[in-house]
């Protein structure tokens, strides 16, 4: 029997096939004619090995009883992951959503499709800051991630290798260990299609995040690379920088781009690995363009209301960082409007051990773990207006909770929290 | 009768009426899962249902999630019969493969018109007419 063989252009191994064939069990053999499928609508040459999945399509909000069902049928079909995977965020905290208002009914469903999972053999970590709790990805490593933030951050910091996967294809690769190999995988896909000269100061991580608007806005689903121009200088040719200061400033800006537009990758000169590796980085046909300011992306996303009656933190997850600093801003003070902090569960465990997680509660903050507001159910709790230090969160409010945003730094958000007003920033 | 050839996205055999849109299909907010009806007013195959037929469109756009609609609209016994596109992406293609729905692409959709009877056989053929 020959090693490969081919399915149209898509070279499959000896062990794709068997797969493929049903030889390692029907829930295998539906999982392989996906990943084949996407491959061969791609293009793709071969699949590839995978070191981490992460799998959207939690929150039972979105899945519905027909994604629950989908999930039940492939765990029935003895369907099991072979590489580490984890999950998005669900629709609740899966411990304290009686606390946070969380209808019964909806918390029932919830639960069953966290078990579906499990059946599965996913971790359920629900999160969209994996890379902060448990599978941190390598440069050049391959992995079938599908929320838009992490696979951006992924690709961008880590120089790791993604897709933005859908739900099922992404699940469909962790049971099979591999994906096809198209897009983001390939050194070509990774060429700079954009190159952005960002001439404009940029100061905390909401200026980043307010770039990363405008990054997604110009680039679609195309690979800009930006140049910092303006600063700050400490960012470039770090060692580590998801382990930096500057993790917010990262969070905030990958996620950004990947919501206002389809940004999988966004290079940062000095940041990215390939930036400072690769010489044919830049494509040849790529547009080549400034920003110059801020100031439109504050614009579109920035309401006009002056009260706010919901604060949030924690798009992206929050780091344990992060954390701290909202707890030494609400030091001897309580909060006047709803403060909703969303995190990681490991993340939240690690405050709690450290000591960060009492003030928050005690200044009459909500520490929610495995969820996320734009899965979570909003409707008819009686919000207006939402105040967010996360332009993902100011993209995504109006759509998915039926919320006007005030969009400002961190301190503008928790000076909102005590007061339910929102002061102008200059 | 004409012959078409395109490419298997989805195997399977299946025949039915075409149901021809010009137009890309969301299935996410496009399609009602409980009835099977096109809901998307702006669609000009809006109030139409795609139930028991052969699906013409361009391709797929919107949301993700679009593909449990697919496997929701099998499950409720109201899926298309089949699938046909110009080019089909992953939401259509995902959606298609889990719920069991044959589809063929790459196949130059002004050769099938509404109402049409259209036979998928083995191997991407498809049967338009007689």
């Amino acid at each position: 029997m020959p090693e490969c063989c081919a399915v149209g252009e898509l070279q499959l191994s000896s062990a794709d096939q068997q797969f493929l064939a049903g030889e390692r069990g029907e829930g295998a053999r539906l999982a392989a004619q996906l990943v084949v499928a996407l491959g061969r609508i791609y293009g793709a040459r071969d699949l590839v090995p995978i070191s981490s999945v992460q799998v959207a399509g939690v929150s039972y909000r979105n899945l519905g009883e027909a994604g629950l069902e989908f999930l039940r049928s492939w765990a029935e079909a003895g369907a099991r992951v072979r590489v580490p995977s984890m999950l998005n965020p669900a629709g609740m905290d899966l411990l304290a959503w009686q606390e946070h208002g969380i209808p019964e009914a909806f918390a029932r469903r919830q639960q069953a499709v966290i078990e579906a999972y499990e059946r599965l053999g996913v971790t359920v970590s629900c999160t969209c800051t994996p890379y902060l709790v448990g599978t941190r990805p390598q440069h050049g490593e391959h992995l079938a991630w599908s929320e838009s933030s992490a696979v951006a951050f992924a690709n961008s910091i880590f120089g790791a290798r993604t897709n933005r996967e859908g739900g099922p294809s992404a699940l469909a690769a962790a049971i099979l260990g591999k994906t096809a190999r198209y897009g983001l995988h390939l050194d070509e896909a990774r060429r700079a299609t954009h190159v952005i000269d960002v001439t404009c100061p940029l100061h905390g991580p909401t200026d980043f995040g307010a770039l990363g608007y405008l990054v997604g806005r110009i680039a679609g689903d195309g690979v800009p690379l930006l140049r910092l121009r303006a600063g700050p200088a400490a960012l470039a040719g770090l060692e580590d920088p998801a382990a930096s200061r500057w993790l917010p400033h990262l969070k905030c800006l990958t996620a950004a781009a990947a919501a206002s537009g389809a940004v999988g990758l966004c290079h940062i000169e000095g940041v990215t690995p390939e930036t400072r590796e690769r010489p044919d980085l830049i494509a040849p046909q790529a547009t080549r363009l400034a920003i110059e300011s801020l100031r439109p992306a504050y614009e579109a996303l920035n309401g006009t209301e002056d009260y706010v009656d919901l604060v949030s933190v924690g798009c992206p997850h929050a780091s344990l960082g992060e954390l701290a600093q909202v707890a030494r801003l609400l030091r001897g003070r309580r909060t006047k409007v709803e403060l909703w902090i969303t995190t990681a569960r490991a993340t939240l465990q690690q405050a709690r051990r450290r000591g960060f997680l009492e003030p928050l509660l005690s200044a009459g903050a909500r520490v929610m773990a495995d969820t996320c507001l734009v899965v979570m159910p909003m409707a008819g709790r009686g919000f207006r207006v939402l105040a967010t230090d996360s332009a993902k969160m100011a993209v995504y409010a109006p759509a998915h909770c039926g919320l006007t945003a005030r969009f400002g730094p961190l301190e503008a958000c928790i000076e909102a929290a005590v007061t339910g007003r929102w002061q102008a920033t200059a | 009768m004409r012959v078409l050839r395109g490419r298997v996205i989805h195997p399977g055999k299946a025949c039915g009426q075409a149901l021809v849109s010009s137009e890309p299909i969301s299935l996410l907010g496009g399609i009602d899962a409980e009835t099977g009806i096109i809901i998307d007013p702006r669609h000009p195959l809006s109030g139409q249902s795609v139930t028991g037929r052969v699906l013409v469109f361009p391709t797929g756009k919107g949301s993700t999630v679009g593909s449990y609609v697919l496997y929701q609209l099998k499950r409720n016994g109201l899926a298309p019969a089949a699938i046909i596109n110009a080019r089909c992406e992953p939401i259509v293609a995902v959606g298609a493969i889990i719920s069991d729905i044959p589809v063929i692409d790459g196949i130059d959709i002004a050769q099938i018109r509404s109402g049409d009877w259209v036979r998928i056989e083995e191997g991407g053929q498809i049967v338009v007419g007689g």
